[in-house]
Order: structure tokens, then sequence, then C-alpha cells
């Protein structure tokens, strides 16, 4: 490929996940000469969208694969809720604007939907659930783009732009083994955030993030952000911040996606490696309650810690892809844990001790408490008295993170001086700290991808037929 | 028993699976794993034959190789269901037979036509093997009714037998209770998805098949072989009623039901089998166990030879060759038939058992 040493295309697609394929396909219908950049080989195509399972979008009726309606309002209502205000309304207001009745395009581009089963009940009103999940829907576009004549490197790593009077002119990029150069009209930077970048974690969070896992794609380094930000994009969100969940300590160091996830917290006492308590684990229902956990993990000597639950509650969560370690005793399961088996005992000692009576619910926030107890645990607390006793060893794991670029509402990059960019847009995780300021709604991340990666693809597109953004 | 590595790796993949669910909308096997926490040998048997193949789970997987988890469905339980076929084989000592099981099938259905053609040009002299012979009767000229009827009919009963022998020996070796394999609610379900091949469609959109993209084309391919082979096995019923009570012998005129369902029937394996075999050529191949190819290339070309073969016995059969195509057809019937419960087809009475707990199961909600 010799030739790519000096090419030239109309507009280029930086990064191969949801966002980047939704501008690369949506540029190309418009006409326009589309080639993309993923860094991640084939099989690992996709970013963090291959772990994904479902899109959150704006409904006015259920169909097929959702149970009702989920309008606008509640939409707004949703997001201003889990991200406490922060988020700029505008851009939100496009997003869930613009979100209404996303299925049909998806479906019009090859994606399969499933009616929700049994895992995801809860979403199953607002959420339309990708049949296979988020890979099998990163198949079905890329098998749609490349019909549409979209061109596709893989392995294919942006390391600089070349950016004249604040426009956009060309991207060097490794591949194969050499550094080449792309000239383009206009560029999509879809390319996601840091999280596989261990060496820019530890600037962030110093040397507890050698003990991070990193549950997303260890492809998302982060480059072409860093690349923006050097050339005077505005950034957005927190820049140590990420989506933190705490997930087994024994999942692989990278890439371990949904099944490394424990839903036993709330069942039993979390403590830290000395065996001490540090947080209400029934504070609140699991799933709004996660992603605070994972920095509180982080947080913690050594950033480990041990979910401790009994036999009463082996069975009330998702099954988990590893083993527990299990014991008869506290003493033995803190030796197996090595944790201070006396430490540990006095803990479960003090907690059993502590306990007020009421009557277990997992599905409602119950009377179960305890008393004179600190940290207390408000719901769902029952001793810790039958064995076989359980434990999880628990890690930070990084799902990505939330620094990012501003846009505006034609998904142009805001610069420093508070210019936009002409030709230089973004879509995706790399945008989406604009629209989610803090917080975690599932489906949303799909959604904001989505639809900025339309209005990317066309603005782009526009932009290289045009000339300009107009 | 299946090696305690093969079942010890399936264990390790639906435990994983187990905790990802992504793929619940494609077949029976995932809504039947999430009825489960742990997953015993039994579990893992049924599942595997319950499992059909379509390989959607496979593209879909995140964690499929070369992910560190490396995990292979299809794959996997293709390998299961190969040593439960072997292991289930009675009587034991056949069960070799699974081992290099397209070698066996060639050679198996090779000397059947080769003992057909011996016999009869043993028995009968060239003059009459090469004859024309038409009208009433024309066949049994060359291979006297009776020396046609006793054999297969016997050949018959006892694979009858085996396979269902197969059934119950598969119904305890999933751990399943013994009265509900006979339940008929279960059973009408069971037989509703094999006449649909419901687990074909994955989910709506079909097999992943030759590639990654969803395609209808295994499902309707499947449907070609399954209900060809029903129509010649109703063809050779109805000739039998035929002869048998309103004794009117063979051959039967073009416009006749044995005739006419054979003809269809004929067609339709053809196409079938020989799109199957296509398809098998095309494929992916890593989501398909290496050591199953033979075995189901075996079979697909078997029947597709048995039916070729039928249809130009059709066509010629008013020439000279019909004495030679009959004893080769015949050879290849009996091949056919031998090989039933050593073989491919095998998949079709274990699939149904599965298919019949997981109705059983289902309709508890629950084990």
């Amino acid at each position: 490929m010799t030739d790519l040493e000096q090419t030239k295309t109309d507009v280029l697609v930086v990064g191969g996940g949801n966002a980047a394929l939704c501008a690369a396909m949506t540029a190309r219908k418009a006409g326009t000469r589309v080639l993309l950049l993923e860094s991640a080989p084939m099989d690992f195509r996709g970013g963090n969208s291959r772990h994904t399972r479902n899109i959150r979008y704006a409904h006015n009726r259920g169909n097929d694969c959702l149970t009702g309606p989920y309008r606008e309002d509640e939409f707004w209502e949703d997001l201003l809720q889990v991200t406490g205000g922060k988020t700029n309304t505008q851009l939100a207001r496009l997003t869930i604007r613009e979100s209404e009745d996303l299925g049909q395009w998806m479906r019009a581009h090859g994606c399969h939907f499933q009616p929700p089963l049994r895992g995801t009940l809860h979403l199953a009103r607002t959420n339309a659930h990708f049949l296979g999940g988020g890979k099998a829907l990163m198949n079905a576009y890329y098998a749609t783009a490349g019909k549409l004549g979209v061109e596709i490197l893989y392995e294919a790593d942006v390391r600089d732009f070349e950016i004249r009077d604040g426009k956009f002119d060309a991207a060097i990029f490794e591949f194969q083994g050499a550094s080449r150069k792309v000239r383009a009209k206009s560029v999509v930077v879809a390319s996601g955030g840091f999280q596989g970048n261990l060496s820019w974690l530890k600037q962030c969070w110093g040397k507890a993030a050698d003990n991070f896992l990193i549950r997303g794609s260890p492809y998302d380094k982060g480059r072409p952000l860093r690349v923006l930000l050097d050339h005077g994009a505005k950034a957005v969100g927190d820049p140590r911040q990420c989506h933190a969940v705490a997930i087994d300590a024994r999942a692989p160091k990278f890439d371990g996606g949904i099944v490394t996830r424990l839903d036993c917290v709330s069942f039993g006492i979390v403590v830290n490696k000395y065996a001490r308590r540090f947080y209400d684990e029934g504070e609140d229902f699991w799933p709004k309650r996660y992603a605070i956990w994972g920095r509180l993990v982080a947080k913690q000597p050594g950033q480990i810690a041990y979910a401790i639950i009994d036999a009463k509650s082996i069975d009330l969560f998702m099954p988990s892809v590893f083993a527990p370690v299990e014991a008869d005793t506290i003493g033995e399961l803190a030796t197996k844990l090595e944790l201070d088996p006396s430490a540990l005992g006095e803990v479960v000692n003090a907690f059993n001790k502590s306990v007020r009576p009421g009557t277990f619910d997992p599905s409602m926030l119950d009377d179960c408490a305890t008393r004179e107890l600190e940290p207390p645990k408000s719901h769902w607390a029952r001793p810790l008295d039958s064995p076989p006793y359980y434990g999880y060893p628990l890690r930070p794991g990084i799902t990505f993170t939330y620094l990012g670029v501003t846009v505006d509402e034609k998904a142009q990059v805001i610069m420093n001086t508070g210019r936009a960019a002409p030709n230089i847009f973004a879509a995706g995780e790399i945008m989406a700290g604009n629209i989610l300021g803090q917080g975690y709604m599932a489906g949303f991340g799909m959604t904001i991808g989505t639809v900025f990666g339309r209005i990317a693809g066309k603005e782009a597109a526009r932009f290289a037929v045009d000339g300009s953004a107009e | 028993m299946p090696s305690t590595d093969l079942l010890n790796e399936a264990e390790r993949i639906m435990t994983i699976c187990n905790a990802c669910r992504y793929c619940e909308g494609f077949c029976a096997v995932y809504p039947a794993m999430e009825l489960r926490r742990t997953f015993s040998e039994q579990d893992l048997k049924y599942l595997a034959n319950l499992c059909h193949n379509c390989r959607g789970c496979y593209y879909a997987c995140q964690y499929a190789p070369p992910h560190e988890f490396g995990v292979n469905v299809p794959k996997t339980f293709a390998e299961v269901r190969l040593e439960i076929y072997q292991n289930l084989a009675r009587p034991g000592f056949l069960s070799g037979l699974f081992q290099h099981n397209g070698m066996w099938v060639a050679m198996i259905s090779s000397l059947c036509i080769l003992i057909l053609l011996l016999l009869v040009f043993f028995f009968q002299t060239p003059s009459v093997v090469f004859a024309r012979h038409l009208g009433e009767n024309a066949f049994y000229k060359v291979i006297p009714y009776w020396y046609m009827v006793i054999p297969f009919s016997a050949m018959a009963i006892c694979i009858f037998i085996n396979l269902l022998l197969g059934v119950i020996n598969f119904w305890y070796e999933t751990g399943s209770q013994p009265g509900e394999l006979v339940g008929l609610r279960a059973n009408a379900q069971a037989i509703r998805d094999v006449l649909q091949l419901k687990y074909l469609d994955g989910g709506g959109h079909g097999c992943n098949y030759p590639d990654d993209r969803f395609s209808m084309m295994r499902r309707w391919l499947h449907h070609c072989v399954f209900y060809g082979f029903l129509l010649c096995f109703a063809s050779t019923a109805i000739a039998a009623i035929y002869d048998h009570f309103l004794h009117l012998s063979a051959p039967y005129p073009i416009l006749s039901w044995p005739v006419m369902l054979g003809t269809v029937g004929g067609l339709a394996l053809l196409s079938g089998t020989g799109g199957l075999l296509y398809l098998k050529y095309k494929m992916d191949t890593a989501p398909a166990a290496a050591r199953a190819l033979g075995m189901d290339v075996g079979f697909l070309v078997l029947l597709f030879l048995t039916s070729f073969t039928g249809l130009l016995l059709l066509m010629l059969r008013e020439t000279p060759a019909m004495g030679t195509l009959l004893a080769v057809h015949l050879g290849l019937v009996a091949g056919l038939f031998l090989t039933m419960p050593y073989g491919k087809f095998v998949h079709a009475v274990y699939r149904y058992t599965a298919l019949v707990r997981n109705a059983v199961e289902q309709s508890r909600g629950g084990r």
C-alpha cells in the first residue's frame, strides 16, 4: 500500500467504533470519498462499542423490541437527574431530539434488535437491545460501510494532524510499520477516550493506576484526543475522572467487558486489605451505585477490596465469571483471601451485632439496616452467619475516561480561542462529556455516538463538497 | 462420557456466557443456560445438543478468539456432540465408527454397492441384468421381490430400535426425568421447533453461514433435506401399501404418488445436500469442529448420491442400465441405513430429545 504514503480523501474518519461508523456511513451516503482509520486489528475493531448491548432513544410508541413509549420529556428528566444538571442544555436537547426513532435508521444500516429478555428487563421500555450485543452491531455496520464504499484501514494509528490557519489539512498515521500521511478536506475524530493508555492514566492517578483493570478496549489510547488538545482544542470533562466500576480483581488486565462485573456488594459487606469496612454497601440499588464503587476501591490501600457474603445471598445476583473463594468459617475465608483472620472476625461480629431485625427484600429499599455502626449499612443488612462464606476480590475497572473536546451543535470542535474549527468534527465518547458532565445512564453513550456521528458525518461531507460548513 | 478436558472447556465457556448473556436472543441454548448458575456434565451434554450450530453467538462474541477468554461455543459444542454420539453408539464396540466417520461411511457404502453388484451378477446372467425390462415387476426381475423386502425391512426395524434406545439413553445421560420424555405438550412443542427449524433462524435473521453475515440459506437448504427425506420416506411407504394391499407392483407410472413424491423429494434432497456441501466448502472454519467435518460431509455426500442414483434410476428405468443402477442405488440405500445410527443422522435424534427437554423446562420456568 505504498500509494498510501501520500494519499487524499474527502472525509477522514479517525476511530472505528459506533460514532466513527455512523459518521463514515453518513458521509459516504452524502456522496463523498471516505477513509476510516481504525487503530485496532479487525478482530478487536469497534472500540468500546463492542462491549455495549443497547441504545437509549426517544420514541412515542413501543414496538417489537421496546415495551412502551419513552418521550423526549422523560428522557430529558432522566438526563437531568443523572448529570445533576451538569450538561450543555443545547447539545443535550439536540441529542434527545435527534435520537427519536433512531432504531429505524439503525435497522436500515444493518442493525438487528432483539426483544429484551431476562437480563435487562428494567431497560425494556427505554433501551433497544442489539441482537447479540455491540460486537454484532459493529459487524453489521462494518459490512454496511464496506458495501457503501467506505475505505477502511485497520491497525492504522493516528499520531498527528497538520493544521493550517485553524483548518485541518492532513493526518499522520502509522500503518504497517511506516509513517503515512493522508490529506482530507475534513476530519471526524471519533476515537473514544484514553482508558487503554496506562501512562496517561498514571499521570492522573499516580501509582494507584497500576492496580486498575481496564474493562474497556485496550486500543483506546487517546492519541487523537491528545493531538486535538495539543493543537488547541478546548477540553471538556474532568481530566482525572473515568467510569470506574468495582469488578472482580481476577479479571483480565484489558478488555474484560461485561462479564467481570460483580453484583453482590449490596448483599454483604466490603472490606479493604486491612479488613476494614469503608462505605455503606446498602446505600441504594446496585445499578445506581456500582459506578461509584470503582472510585471507592481506587481510594483504598493497594486499590483492592473484598466483598464477603454468606450462603443466604449466593444465588441472589447474576452469576459471575470467576468462582468465589469459599470457606466454612470467616477465619478460614480471611486466610484464603490473605486478610487478617482476627480483624475480619471482629468486623463481621460487629456488623452482625448491629443488624436490626427487618424484612429482607432485594426488590426494594428494605428495612434491614445496621444500628450504631460506622459506616452504616442502610439496606439489605443481614448477619453473615450461614456458612459457607464467600469472598470476591474487587478492583477498580475502568470502562472509559471523561476528558474530551468541546463541540457545537454541528459537532465542530471548539478551539481555546472560542472559535469553531471549520473542518474538524468530533463524535462519540471523545465529546460525550459535553452532554454527560457526570453520572452514567445505560445506553446513552450509544445515543450520543449515533446522533453526533451522523451530524459529524453530514457536516464533514458538506464541508468537503462546499468548502464550508455552512 | 466425553473427555474431561472437553467438558471442562464447555463449562468454562458457559460460565463466561452466563455472566454476559448478550446472546440470549439467538437460540434456545442461552435461555436454557440462564436457568442455571453452575453446569453439571449432564447440563453440558444437554446444552451441546440443543445448539443448532448457527454461529450467531460466535460472531457476536466479544470474547471470541483471539480474546484471551477464547470463547468458541459452536466449535466446543460440536466437539462435545461428536463425543456423545460416539459414547451413546450401541452396540458399544461400534462407537469407533465415529472416529474417521467420513471414511467409515464411504467404506461401508462402497462395500454395500459392491455386495449388491456381486450378488446381482452372481445370481443373474448378464442377459437379464442388461436387458430392457418393461411393465409390472420390472425391478424384481433383476432383484427378486423378497430379496429386496426382507433385508431392508429388517434393517429398518433394527435402526428404529437402535435410535429409540439412543433417545432413551440420551434422556438419562442428561439427567432428565423419565416420565417427561413422553409429555404431550413438550413433544408437540419440539415437533413444531423441528418442522420450522426454529433455531436455525438466529433470532429472526438466519444463521451466519458461510461468514459473519446473517442468511436464511442454511435453514432453507436444511428444510430441503428434511422435507425431501420425508417425501422419499412417504413415497416408499405408499409404494409398500400399493404393493401389499392394492397389489399394484412397481415400477409405477410417472403420475403416481410414489413416483411424484419420490421425484420431488429426491430433487429437494439433491439441492439441499448439494447446497449444504457448498456452504461447508465456503464456510469460515474458525467456529467449526474440524473433527466433525468428515462425519458431516460423509452423510451429505451419501444422501446426495442416494437421491442422485434414485432419480437416475427413474430416468433410465426402461433402458438396459436399469439393472446395474438398481443395484447401485439399493447399495447406497443399504449404506445409508446401516450407517444411520453411526453417523451424522443421529443429530436428529439427540437434538429432538434436547428440544423436548427444553420445552419441558421452559414451560416450567426452571429446571
